[in-house]
């Protein structure tokens, strides 16, 4: 962890130190200072496409999870500026796919539900686009339901990066972009895809959904029921992470072994 | 003759192309040309040669407009749908043309013979309404052209059969200055730029040294060029105005990596900003002096590649364009030992687009050269460092590669002193919309717009606006019209859209907000989804279910996509509503029934299907609010 040594930048106020290379969300969340994301995965790259994690760096708005930690910045997070612009962004996304929470499986562990309530979402306020999404059935043990799908191509990255199967991929262009998987027939059940497969494990969202296990925890007891998803203590380890790490971007641990 | 085997046609286009992944683009482009659309089969085909997963080349394929995943007409349609092109009647031509062909806008006709559809800005302002047809371009309608093209299409005439005048794209070059009016023979820059270094090299080669690498040390040639570029202060002519001289070094300075080392320079020809068209009259009367151009920077940074990215609308442009290239192949102005310069290597490729606005920008358009989906990377790293390939690269905009000539030839000082301070040289302007001598007009820096608009035969007390530079540009009323183009005051790209007093000035919001919604990528939240409901926002208020509730939500969304997009894009989707409710709001007003608010949820429209079903359309099926609008 951190050594007195360590160079130091604030967010809100609070000193943070940090690892040089890493950047302002990885160097936050290693200190347990929450910054809302959800397109960032401490295991992966840095992607910077759902903008959840703006910021205001030295008063510019930028996306903390691509900008490199400095000594000296000032970091303004949890401001109602900011914060105005996360909801509106979460209701965005609600009303861009089809989000049925009541009915979800992932509700309560949906990152993006999470989100919602702890950024204090009443409604989705914009008007609903309902794209049709048709679901893919198709595999014995695994569902995909493309109507929650926001688009943080964590399975793509997982997918390829780790598991090297290359199962999804994203098509179309702006509001048309929609994830697709990688066979002729465009089903899953005809690719290689397996439920231990690192890509099965990344959806911050109810996309990619193991058969046959539905509400084995009931509603109400889940992970963002209990308590928030701001509260990073919350946060179970993850298999790969390393204990005591300091925030390197492949070795993961940074974030969720922080306690 | 008998049909070829697709498998046949998709190998040949491999083959031509090494079944190199990195040219995804040509391969779809070309394969399509042939077979039409792109199935998945065939994606699955192309997949294999290139050795990548199919779904990546989907992910390509369904990218760009001008790639089709779905079976498409024999005959594609394509009206550019530019709000000049509607000003001069484009959407009742299209109509027009529908109706003779019984056919459905975006639909393919029954017998797979013809789609009709509309497209972004084809860059024809200056003589449209334009369309395109399997990706030629044909300018100047009128319903008599329309019903020849009918014609043609029905009795299926092979497009080469057309008649060539329908093809016949015009320069309109009104104005000249240092650019358009240059005297310079092909060469003179290359020449002057390697007289002023006395010695090259000749010892470093000698010692299997590369040009390249004792350029990155202090040979004198290519310095004392990019010297010439820093005092000339030539900035970029896309838009953003970035110093070339600084863009230059910067890359010269930067290391390439892995054995495959190599700087490189893209001119920038994905003009696709809507009201532009000057890069196509550069590129068809001063090809020599761009790819001139090309061949200093390369000089200057040490690259042995160049590749113009041309926007897949200027296709025509090819056979133009590769003569050219062979020319100055033959001329040892390109190729190998540029000018007896041992080890000045340098050679140029085109590549084109397919549709996609956002390729303009240059991390964009470097990903799409790479054969990938064209979506901006994230920053830092730039491209002068980590580039085409992850190497050293500058993507310069045509009229800045053809300024850099100008100044390799003639100096950084002869430059500076054109223009004004901080805006050296001259700025091509397209010129389009009501003012009867549209077409390109080249002025020095500091020019007005007032003076512009006389030129062109705009009357300035019946103009009300001109769109400088694009949607994503300014627009400015006529109260402004002593503002003067350059980086002090208006940047731009060259677009410049002039608006008479009749025009409404919300349909021209409107028709922009629709354009974004297009072109976004789709990468970041705020854009993708932010220019959809800005573009739902204008509709609803064009549907008369518009207040002012409406406008604040257009601001709140501004606010959102200026802060918080990952590009350029995103940052100015919102310029064109944020200027006109600013400088025209009575246009938007007017649209609306209730000040505080509207519902867009139609009642009586929900009842449509229910009606459709129970086969009722009397009075008592029909809720009131809507009559009202309706009438």
């Amino acid at each position: 962890m951190s050594t007195n040594t360590s160079p130091t930048f604030l967010i809100d106020g609070e000193e943070i130190s940090f690892q040089p290379g890493q950047t302002i969300i990885q160097a936050a969340l290693a200190a347990e200072k929450y910054i809302p994301h959800l397109c960032f995965h401490p295991e992966f790259k840095p992607h910077g496409s759902c903008k959840l994690c703006t910021v205001k760096i030295n008063g510019r708005p930028a996306a903390a999870c691509t900008t490199q930690a400095q000594a000296g910045l000032n970091v303004e997070s949890d401001i109602p500026e900011i914060k105005d612009k996360r909801r509106t962004l979460v209701q965005m996304l609600l009303v861009e796919g089809n989000h049925f929470c009541p009915s979800c499986e992932k509700s309560g562990n949906c990152m993006l539900q999470a989100l919602g309530y702890d950024l204090g979402v009443m409604s989705p306020h914009f008007a609903q686009i309902f794209p049709v999404r048709p679901v893919d059935a198709s595999h014995p043990d695994i569902l995909l339901d493309f109507n929650r799908c926001i688009l943080c191509e964590l399975c793509v990255r997982a997918s390829s990066e780790v598991d090297k199967k290359y199962v999804f991929a994203l098509a179309g262009r702006g509001i048309n972009k929609h994830l697709i998987v990688n066979a002729e027939s465009g089903r899953l059940a005809d690719t290689n895809f397996s439920p231990t497969d690192k890509a099965a494990q990344v959806c911050p969202v109810g996309v990619i959904l193991p058969k046959r296990v539905g509400f084995a925890v009931p509603i109400g007891k889940r992970k963002y029921d209990l308590k928030p998803i701001s509260d990073i203590s919350s946060r179970p380890a993850l298999p790969s992470g390393g204990e005591g790490s300091t925030g390197q971007l492949a070795s993961g641990g940074s974030l969720e072994s922080a306690k | 003759m008998p049909m070829k085997d697709p498998a046949d046609i998709i190998d040949a286009v491999l083959s031509r192309h090494r079944d190199d992944p990195t040219r995804l683009l040509q391969i779809l482009r070309e394969t399509q040309e042939e077979l039409g659309w792109l199935s998945r089969k065939t994606l699955a085909f192309i997949a294999r040669g290139t050795r990548q997963p199919l779904a990546r080349v989907e992910g390509v394929a369904s990218f760009y407009s001008f790639f089709h995943t779905r079976p498409m007409g024999r005959y594609r349609v394509l009206w550019s749908d530019n709000i000049t092109d509607r000003m001069l009647g484009s959407a009742r031509l299209m109509k027009e043309m529908c109706q003779k062909l019984w056919l459905e806008p975006g639909h393919v006709s029954e017998d797979g013979l013809v789609s009709v559809a509309t497209t972004s800005c084809t860059g024809m302002c200056d003589q449209g309404p334009a369309l395109l047809v399997n990706y030629n371009a044909i300018p100047r309608l009128t319903s008599q052209r329309v019903a020849q093209i009918v014609e043609l299409i029905r009795t299926e005439t092979p497009i080469s059969a057309w008649p060539g005048e329908f093809f016949q794209v015009d320069d309109n070059i009104r104005r000249r200055d240092i650019l358009l009016a240059n005297r310079l023979n092909r060469g003179d820059a290359l020449r002057t730029a390697i007289v002023r270094s006395p010695t090259v090299q000749a010892e470093s080669s000698a010692n299997e040294r590369t040009w390249q690498d004792s350029n990155l040390a202090s040979a004198p040639g290519p310095l004392l060029t990019l010297e010439e570029i820093k005092r000339a202060n030539l900035r970029g002519r896309g838009g953003a105005g970035f110093a070339t001289g600084t863009k230059w070094e910067a890359c010269r300075n930067a290391a390439g990596s892995g054995p495959e080392s190599a700087h490189c320079v893209i001119c920038n020809a994905d003009e696709g900003e809507p009201g532009t068209f000057k890069d196509r009259v550069l590129l068809t009367t001063q090809a020599d002096l761009v790819f001139e151009g090309m061949t200093i920077a390369a000089y200057v940074v040490g690259a042995r590649l160049g590749m113009v990215y041309l926007r897949g609308e200027y296709r025509y442009l090819r056979d133009h364009l590769e003569k050219i290239l062979t020319r100055r192949r033959s001329e040892h102005l390109l190729g190998h030992n540029i000018l007896n310069q041992a080890g000045f290597d340098f050679d140029i490729e085109i590549h084109f687009g397919a549709g996609a606005y956002i390729c303009g920008e240059e991390s964009a358009l470097i990903e799409s050269l790479e054969g990938k989906r064209g979506v901006p990377r994230n920053r830092p790293p730039f491209p002068v460092t980590h580039g085409y390939l992850g190497q050293p690269t500058i993507v310069n905009n045509v009229e800045t590669l053809a300024a850099a000539a100008l100044i390799a030839a003639n100096g950084g000082d002869w430059f500076r002193s054109i223009g004004t301070e901080k805006s050296a040289g001259s700025k091509i302007l397209s010129v389009s919309g009501d003012c009867e001598r549209p077409g390109i007009y080249e002025y020095p820096f500091g020019v007005n717009v007032a003076e512009v608009l006389s030129d062109c035969g705009a009357i300035p007390a019946k103009t009300q606006a001109v769109q400088i530079s694009g949607p994503s540009g300014v627009c400015i009323a006529s109260d402004e019209f002593q503002r003067r183009i350059g980086f002090e005051d208006l940047a731009t790209a060259g677009a410049f859209m002039v608006f008479n007093n009749e025009r409404d000035m919300f349909e021209v919001a409107r028709n922009f907000s629709h354009f974004f919604a297009h072109e976004s990528c789709g990468f970041c939240t705020p854009c993708r989804v932010g220019t959809t409901l800005l573009k739902n926002c204008m509709d609803k208020i064009e549907a008369g279910h518009g207040s002012e509730y409406d406008i604040n939500e257009i601001f709140k969304i501004n606010h959102l996509l200026q802060t918080a997009s990952h590009c350029g894009l995103g940052h100015t989707a919102c310029n064109p509503m944020f200027d006109t409710l600013q400088k025209f709001r009575p246009a938007y007003q007017r649209r609306f029934k209730s000040l505080a608010f509207e519902p867009a949820f139609d009642l009586d429209l929900a009842l449509s299907q229910a009606r459709q079903m129970t086969g009722r359309d009397d009075a008592d099926a029909h809720l009131k609010n809507t009559m009202e609008v309706k009438e």
